[in-house]
């Protein structure tokens, strides 16, 4: 199958707003094309909001691309995107959605607190209203256990350091949508571990939708309440798969058969793709 | 930064380290300033040893004594080549970064002037030097624009650089960002660029030098370059060797002036 029928989504997964829920961001038979090559095709999703979506697939499926189509980096060339019922566009304007890439992507010459503040300065001159979350930059370093480095500059940082920055800046405009392409990739297995459940944390703390990119299956099972699975050749959904596992998740449910059970299914799926 | 880091651990660890530190320190400085003494004093001796005459290879111990007797003589040319090698410096680098924003706003602006930047610094600077000075006259002018053309392509093609050296994942943050161009070139590449123009000022504090230098050989009275000339035409070798001296001190001084003000703007 293709495309998800949108009525199934409605499905209530253990943590999550029952009937009524809005729309986070929404897909209608979206594709993406570069030149001749079609790196999406008749994509049709409905992310809900506050939910917690994780992208699998083999590489080349157009993950990447996907991540980039919901952010207004890259157009569509048929369909339609909107994030909380706006264009792409306004949503950008409005910081409705923020992105972190697989490089922290830091200013080298910014503190941390710094590079957090950065997205409050940038877009002043547009004369856009830029909304700030409740938490401070300072609070915002503290939520992704950093109190005590503000005044660190990036180089003196570990990566996993770097990249709970970039968290922190990403979190600094208050978005609805978190984006995250694969950002703890270059890790080693005790950071992502550690990462991995500062982030459900935080998701928890924050409300904030999150689509998070992988390719890591206990990744992609770990985090998700979703696992959306994309096929390559053009990039398709191929199935989405509900993660029905507790709310509280502990590095501990790895071990469980229920856990390994999801990782197997999504292994089966992949190599089918 | 790796100076303010070095500096701090030595205050963390101040008792036991810091003899260690100063022993190390003045290894740093004792090795080579060692060499340097006992190539002056073979220099001395070979020169007395084999009764060299004054005018061919003057004995250390001769320029030592122009630095005694003649530092006045010294200080009056050396102020007119510093003047003229900042100007040039200043002049030259300014220019140069300009362009290179301009190069990085507009590729047609590139595209029509940077085969010109390419053809003049082709040119000879020896050859270029006296059509300046028949220009801008025997004033300081000339050596002016001689030195700050020496220093110009270097920065120019660094600044293109640096400015270019932001990451296309950077840009893409900033377009998420919604940033304006502006905000794009003061925040993100005008500071991306700032170790490669640091690069680029250290080889123009050298050269600078050299520019105002030539530029005196050609046509002038006072500098260093002049006192050059006019020691060498009057056979007053200890003079022309200490004028020597003054002259690398004054490319060593501007060129220390620029790599502490790197460490103190680039601390990443």
């Amino acid at each position: 199958m293709s495309v998800q029928p949108l009525a199934d989504f409605a499905d209530d997964s253990p943590d999550q707003e029952p009937a009524g829920r809005k729309v986070a961001a929404r897909l209608s038979g979206a594709s993406v094309k570069f030149g001749r090559f079609t790196a999406l095709e008749n994509i049709s999703l409905e992310i809900g909001e506050g939910e917690f979506w994780t992208i699998l697939g083999p590489s080349g499926c157009g993950k990447s691309t996907m991540l980039r189509l919901v952010s207004d980096l890259v157009p569509a060339a048929e369909g339609d995107v909107t994030i909380l019922d706006k264009s792409t566009e306004a949503a950008r304007l409005a910081r409705e959605f923020a992105f972190v890439f697989q490089d922290a992507t830091l200013l080298p010459w910014r503190s941390a607190l710094k590079n957090v503040e950065l997205p409050l300065e940038m877009g002043r001159k547009r004369g856009l209203q830029i909304p700030a979350s409740d938490r401070s930059p300072q609070e915002l370093l503290e939520l992704v256990g950093l109190k005590g480095r503000e005044n660190a500059l990036p180089h003196e940082l570990s990566g996993g350091m770097r990249q709970r920055v970039a968290i922190a800046r990403a979190l600094v405009c208050k978005p609805k949508l978190l984006l995250m392409d694969e950002p703890f990739g270059a890790l080693d297995e005790m950071k992502r571990d550690l990462l991995n459940l500062q982030l459900r944390e935080i998701w928890q703390e924050t409300g904030v939708t999150i689509l998070f990119v992988t390719h890591s299956i206990s990744e992609a099972v770990f985090l998700g309440q979703k696992v959306l699975m994309l096929r390559a050749n053009p990039g398709r959904v191929k199935d989405v798969v509900d993660i029905d596992l507790p709310a509280h998740r502990e590095v501990a449910l790895r071990e469980t058969p229920e856990f390994n059970r999801y990782c197997g299914k999504l292994r089966q799926l992949l190599e089918e793709c | 930064m790796s100076l303010t880091q070095i500096s701090s651990s030595v205050d963390d660890d101040a008792k036991p380290g810091l003899f260690e530190q100063a022993r190390l320190r003045a290894g740093h400085i004792a090795i080579p300033l060692g060499t340097a003494v006992s190539l002056l004093l073979i220099w001395q001796i070979g020169v007395r040893l084999f009764e060299v005459p004054t005018y061919i290879a003057p004995a250390p111990t001769d320029v030592l004594a122009v630095f005694a007797n003649d530092a006045a003589l010294l200080l009056r040319n050396f102020w007119p080549t510093l003047i003229e090698s900042l100007s040039g410096f200043v002049v030259g680098n300014l220019a140069a970064i300009l362009i290179a924003v301009a190069f990085v706003h507009s590729r047609t602006v590139e595209k029509a002037f940077f085969p010109i930047a390419v053809f003049i610094n082709t040119i000879p600077i020896l050859a270029i030097a006296p059509i300046l000075v028949l220009i801008f006259g025997a004033g300081m002018t000339a050596k002016v624009v001689i030195a700050a053309l020496i220093c110009f392509f270097p920065t120019l093609v660094n600044m293109v650089r640096g400015l270019q050296s932001v990451s296309p994942q950077t840009l893409e943050l900033a377009r998420i960002l919604s940033a304006s161009k502006s905000e794009i070139f003061w925040k993100i590449r005008l500071p991306s660029s700032l170790p490669f123009l640091f690069s680029a000022l250290k080889i123009a504090a050298t050269t600078c030098v050299i520019g105002a230098i030539v530029g005196e050989w050609i046509g002038a009275d006072v500098g260093l370059g002049a006192l050059i000339i006019d020691s060498t035409f009057n056979f007053r070798s200890p003079l022309l060797y200490a004028t020597v001296f003054v002259s690398s001190g004054l490319s060593v001084l501007l060129f220390t002036a620029v790599s502490v003000a790197e460490r103190l703007v680039v601390r990443w």
